[in-house]
Order: C-alpha cells, then structure tokens, then sequence
C-alpha cells in the first residue's frame, strides 16, 4: 500500500480511497500465509512436547552392540524408545545411555524397570537373540510395578530369566554351594521343565548359598509345603544288585545342572507353599526324598588299631541303618601307652531310627537337651559298641558299625561328657587276626619231625616191597598174559564166520528142525488115530497131503 | 542529485507480458489494451507480500531443518537423517565434495535469500537509496540462485523412487523434506512478489 502511494505521483487521476481500501485487503490477506505458517509450526512443536517421554539414563558395563541415535528400546519387541547419546561415565568404569523413551513409555521410567541389552548369546542351557546378529542389539527392558519416578537405572549384564508379571511363584533354596547351577538352569518336576534359578548369592555369613527359583504357572502349583529339591546335575550312576544304573533328568542337565524337586513318598503336607517358601537343596534325590533328618548329634569314638580304609563321609551304620556319617578322622597319642589312638568324629541323625528313636525317647523322658546321651547311656549299657567293619572287599573301605556285643566288657559311660564318647571294640579285621594267629599256634604245634621221620621209614619199606614185586611177580604176570592172549586167539578163531564148529552147529540145527518136524507129524497121526500105539498102523490110505518125506520120518522115528 | 526520470514521471507504464506502453493510470483493474493482462505500474502490494512469504517461509525452515527428510534402511540398520546430519555423515563417509554442495544448496542459499531478501525489504520500506546498484544485483542473485535449493528435495525424490530392495535396502522420504520444499517455493514465491523497481522509487526523496 504504501509503496503504491509513494509511486502515484500524477496528479491527474483520482480514485486515492478505494485503492487505500483494497489494499487494507489484499494486505489482510498475504499474511494469512505467515500466519498458517506459524499455526503449523506452533502445532509441530506442540505435538512434539506432546509425544516426548521422559529421558531416562541407563548404565552398563559395556557399549558393545549400542549405537547412539540408533539402538532402540523395545518391550516385548514393541519399540518403546531409542537410545539418544551415549557416554563413558568419568571413573571409565561403565558407560551411560541416554534413551527418549516414548511418551506412553511413561510406566518404564518407573524404579523397578529393568534394562539389559539384548545380544545373541549362546550358552549351555540354549540361544538366545539370534534375530539381532542381522538386525542389531536392542535394549530390552521390563517394567515393574512401582509408580515411584525413577530416570537413573543400572542395566543387567544379562536378561533377567522371568519377566515381570509373569504367572508363577518364586522359592528360594538354601544350598551349601552353587555346583554347577547357574542364573537360567532349569527346574523340573517329573522330568519336565517348570521353571528355572533367576538368581543366587551367598548368605551373609558366607556359609551357604541361596538361591531363587521360578516355576512358571500354573506348574507352581505342584510345589507343596513338604517338597524336596535336589540337585539334578551330572549323572547319577550307581551299582546295585540289579546292576549298573545311570540316572540324569535330561541331556542339558549333564553339562549345564539343574534342579529337580518333587513331594516325598508317603503321609506328606500338600498345602501349595507360599511365594519365597524357603526349602534346602539337598544334593541327590535319595537324600531328598530321605524323611527329614532332625538334628544332628556329634559323637566321638576311640579306636586302638588303624584305620585305614576309613574315610570322612563314611557311613555310620545302627543295625545296618545308615544313621549318620563320618565327619573327622583323627589321630592321638597316649604317652601312658605310648600307642596312637585314631579319634573317629561323627555325626548322627537320631531321627532316622524312626519309631526306634520316639519309643526310646519315650521310655528314657527327660527334656531333649540331654535326651540323647541318655539314651546312648542305655544303649552301651546294654553292649552297644562301635566298631570299624568292612563295607567293601575289593577297596577296603570301612565304616562305622554301632551294634551289640553282648560278651563286650563293662565300660564307664559319661552321659554329660561332650562330645557323647562311644566305646569302641576292635573291628572285623582284628578278629580275623586274632583267628588266624590261633590256628597257626595251633598248626606249630603239630609235631611235623617225628611225622617226617615215619614216613622216611614206612617209605623204605615200600621200597624194597616194589623191589620185590618188580624181581619175581612182573616175569609171571607177563607169561599169564601172553597165555590169555593165546587162548583169547583160539576162542576167536573157534568163533569166527567160517570155522568147522560154525558149520558143526548149523548142520546140528538143521538137523534138530527136521526132527522137530517129523515129530508134530507124528503127534498128529497120534492125534487122529490114537488106537496106533496099540494096534500099530492102520492099513488106510496114507493122507493126500502127506509128503513122503514125512512118512520116512515116522517111520524112522519108533 | 539528477537521476534519469522514472516511466510513472513521464505518465507512462509498461505491460509487463506485451511491453506495450500505455498511459499511466492508478487503476488496479486496468488492462493492458493489446494483450488483455492487468497493468500496474509497480506490483500490487509487493513488499507486504514478499515480507509475508519471507516470513512463512522461515518459520517453515525451523521444522525443515529440525525433522528428518530421509530414511535409509538396510538390512541391519535404520537411519533417519535431517538434512545437517546428512550432510555430516556425507563428509565423514568421505565425500566432502558432496557434503559441501549439499552445504551450499539446503543451508547457505536459503539463509542467504532471507538475509538478501529482507535487507532487501527493510531498505525499500525506509526508503533509502543507498547502493541500489548493488541491491538490484542482489536481488537478481536471489532470483538467479533460488531454483538450486531444491537440489535436497530432488535428491530425497530421486533416492526413494530408485532405492527400492525390499529388506535389503530402502530410502524413505521422511515430513521434513515437505517443509523444506515448502521453504523454498516460498522464498521463490517472496522473490518474485518482491518489485525491484521499488529499489529506485525513493532516490528522489533522498
């Protein structure tokens, strides 16, 4: 407008309002071209503010596989944000990464949230995020429940095994090391995977470990109150009477371990057990599943003769029940007898005995702290002794008997005495000695020279007897022999095919037949015509069938 | 100060399409009597408008500059490049000559048409005659200049028509580039709305 009138300089024309008037318009109307510009401008920025999540900060040891402006955060492969910068902290000890997460990523900007990077790793127990060797490592993340704003986190090394609001339960196990389990071995329940370790440490005194587990749901359900874990690592080889048996849970669990629980056999609770039930990890299934031990009571035995052969985790067998084991093996010297006695330390579980054990309780009384030296009191009293046996031929292995010995000797027995002393009678092997020392006594006494010297003599004789039978019996014998074998010729020529008494006797058989024959015509005759032994033969018609050598015969025959 | 006389001094206007001299009249709604197109002796309210583009356009170069305008995929990355990104990952992939062309065309020139362009503006409105030659060589350099910005959008236009493979690779045109385009066609549009001639109008006054 302005620039209009500065250039209308004629005078002549008119017509200054109605331009002034289009132009206020024309005016209003090119800058609605600004003004659209700025409104979209504006919106952008509003919108950006809008969408814009919070900035959180994320540490980790490593940077390996983290792009900045590149990497994204994703929460169940949802990508939820993206890695902006990155930066070595100042100690260099780890690096920080700061990731925009998205605005209706708000809920992982809370404490609890979890981020690790998601790489592929391969590992005993399986592999993992193989689908980022093409497109790159991520971050994963996992929200937890907290409202409580948080925008600083330390990453895991590793994925966390159970992600958060998954169904299931955790426990904890209490072990006295780790073996070989680690952070995703697995759990089983009847040889099928229900859950795995998410995490362990050591207990604060150091003495153990404690591990935590997860069975996923609904399988959660089977740990009961009462269950027993036990380490299902490696293999479980034993031999017994029905022969070599090997026990594993699965391949995996060879190489990576795992654990395996299960209810105990018998009257047992069934109660489903709480969230972070506590259980211990028992180190085979047959302990396991064992009924629970009770405490453990310490005893001590004396033995005067070595031991060899005796190991620590010996058992210690009452009756032939395994009750306890050896837990030391130790040797001692007595300078009164100048002999190195060995001192066996053991522990026992009373519980074991079972009822024994409640009815013993029973009959003794008394409060518990002294139940047991009480009870072993009246045990040795009545010939309960300890003794090394052997358990196995072959190695030489021993252990530790608790049995009656009815001829054993008195002994004094302190039952307050700690630890609780068993006296001890020697073992197998000193019996077997003694035995044998005894028959060998026996056996020099045995008078071996005037026995030599006999049968010198009675040998002599039998000497000159063999002289003699050699000298005169051996000419005679051996003449007797060849006259047997003379006479054996004779016999054989006698009965061979073609000799005259062969033929002698078939002629005098022939001849036997035909008399025989001439006979029955004879009775026949007599038969017919029995008048013939008085009057002699009839003048009738000799018979048509008769053969004239049968007439011969008969006549022959009177 | 004696300066040759102006076409509206001797009553006279031009038509802009036909040259064909006429009278000089204030009409707005005058036409040209050969060839039909209006006549103005200066254009119509050309400094409110080139100041009204001017300033669209750089609000519009905040966004332009501030969203990606490409997505290169490929198979194991994404990356989503504003255009000084761009061009920092141009010279650091080791192609400074590209980096610097395209240096020139998505940031020196724009910047420099709203320098020129509004010193341009501010000198016309104040109506001072100081160096109209080289104001009026300024302005033929913004004219002569403008159409290279586009360089980035032809770029962007080109890569993802020709970069198509599937996972393998892809470029994606990305919003910032609509307002980059936008930026230009602004200050081109700012440029011609501008009257050149209104750079001599005002010697006489000084």
């Amino acid at each position: 407008m302005s620039d209009t009138n500065v250039g209308s300089t004629p005078p002549d024309d008119d017509l200054p309002q109605p331009v002034v008037r289009k132009s206020k318009l024309g005016f209003s109307l090119i800058w609605v071209v600004p003004i659209v510009a700025a409104l979209v401008g504006i919106s952008l920025l509003v919108s950006h503010f809008m969408s814009a999540g919070p900035q959180i900060t994320v540490s980790f040891l490593t940077a390996e596989g983290i792009e900045a402006g590149k990497t994204q955060v994703k929460y169940k492969n949802v990508v939820i944000g993206k890695v902006t910068t990155m930066r070595l902290s100042r100690d260099r000890t780890h690096i920080s990464v700061m990731i925009d997460l998205d605005k209706d990523a708000r809920a992982f900007a809370t404490k609890g949230t979890r981020y690790w990077v998601v790489r592929p790793r391969i590992g005993a127990s399986g592999v993992s995020g193989i689908d980022t060797l093409l497109s790159g490592a991520f971050i994963g993340a996992d929200a937890g429940d907290s409202d409580q704003e948080q925008n600083d986190f330390t990453g895991l090394e590793t994925p966390p095994a159970v992600t958060h609001g998954a169904p299931g339960r955790r426990f904890v196990l209490h072990a006295g090391d780790l073996g070989s389990l680690d952070i995703g071995s697995p759990v089983y329940y009847r040889r099928i995977q229900v859950g795995r370790i998410v995490s362990y440490e050591l207990d604060k005194d150091g003495k153990g470990v404690s591990l935590q587990l997860f069975i996923d749901g609904p399988n959660d359900r089977f740990v009961s109150k009462d269950s027993r874990f036990w380490n299902a690592s490696g293999v479980d080889v034993s031999l017994g009477a029905d022969g070599l048996k090997m026990n594993t849970q699965s391949l995996a669990t060879v190489i990576a371990g795992g654990v395996a629980f299960q209810d105990p056999p018998g009257p047992h609770e069934t109660e489903v057990a709480p969230e972070m039930s506590e259980y211990t990890l028992f180190n085979d299934q047959a302990t396991a599943l064992a009924p629970p031990d009770g405490k453990p009571r310490y005893i001590r035995m004396r033995f005067e003769h070595s031991l060899r052969g005796l190991a620590v985790d010996a058992p210690v067998e009452f009756l032939g029940v395994k009750v306890g084991r050896v837990v030391s093996v130790n040797l001692d010297y007595d300078p009164e007898t100048h002999s190195f006695p060995v001192v066996v330390g053991a522990l026992v579980y009373p519980q074991r005995l079972g009822q024994a054990q409640e009815k013993l309780a029973k009959a003794v009384g008394g409060d518990d702290d002294t139940l047991f030296p009480r009870i072993m009191a009246g045990l040795v009293a009545h010939g309960l002794r300890a003794q090394a046996r052997s358990g196995n031929l072959l190695t030489g292995q021993l252990y530790i008997a608790l049995d009656f010995d009815p001829k054993a000797k008195k002994v004094s027995f302190d039952p307050n005495a700690k630890p609780v002393e068993i006296p001890t009678t020697p073992g197998d092997f000193d019996h077997l000695q003694e035995q044998i020392s005894s028959i060998v006594d026996k056996v020099e006494k045995i008078p071996f020279d005037s026995i030599g010297r006999n049968l010198d003599g009675s040998l002599k004789e039998l000497h000159g007897t063999l002289k003699q039978v050699n000298g005169d019996l051996l000419p005679e014998a051996k003449k007797t022999l060849q006259g047997v074998n003379r006479t054996v010729g004779t016999a054989n020529d006698a009965l061979s095919e073609n000799s005259p008494l062969q033929q002698n006797i078939a002629n005098t058989l022939e001849e036997l037949q035909r008399t025989v024959r001439s006979v029955r015509a004879f009775t026949d005759y007599l038969g017919r015509h029995p008048e013939a032994l008085l009057r002699g033969r009839g003048a009738d018609a000799p018979p048509k069938i008769a053969t004239p050598s049968t007439k011969q015969g008969k006549e022959e025959q009177p | 100060m004696s300066t040759p006389p102006r076409a509206i001094d001797l009553g006279m206007m031009a038509c802009h399409v036909c040259r064909q001299v006429t009278a000089y009249t204030e009409d707005r709604h005058a036409h040209c009597p050969r060839c039909g197109n209006t006549l103005h002796a200066r254009k119509h309210a050309s400094v409110s408008r080139a100041w009204a583009l001017l300033v669209a356009a750089a609000i519009f170069y905040i966004p332009a500059n501030v969203f990606p305008i490409m997505r290169t995929q490929s198979i194991s990355s994404k990356d989503d490049n504003t255009i000084l990104s761009g061009i920092m990952e141009l010279w650091r992939a080791g192609s400074p000559g590209l980096a610097v062309i395209v240096f020139t065309a998505s940031i020196i020139v724009p910047v420099l048409k709203f320098l020129i362009m509004g010193f341009l503006l501010v000198t016309v409105q104040r109506s001072s005659g100081m160096v109209a030659r080289q104001r009026a060589r300024l302005y033929r350099f913004v004219e002569l200049v403008g159409y290279w910005s586009m360089l980035d959008v032809f770029v962007v236009a080109i890569l993802s028509a020709l970069v198509h493979f599937k996972i393998l690779s892809r470029v994606e045109p990305l919003p910032g580039v609509v307002y980059f385009g936008i930026v230009v066609v602004l200050t081109m549009l700012s440029a011609m709305s501008f009257d050149p001639r209104l750079i001599w109008d005002n010697r006489k006054s000084q």
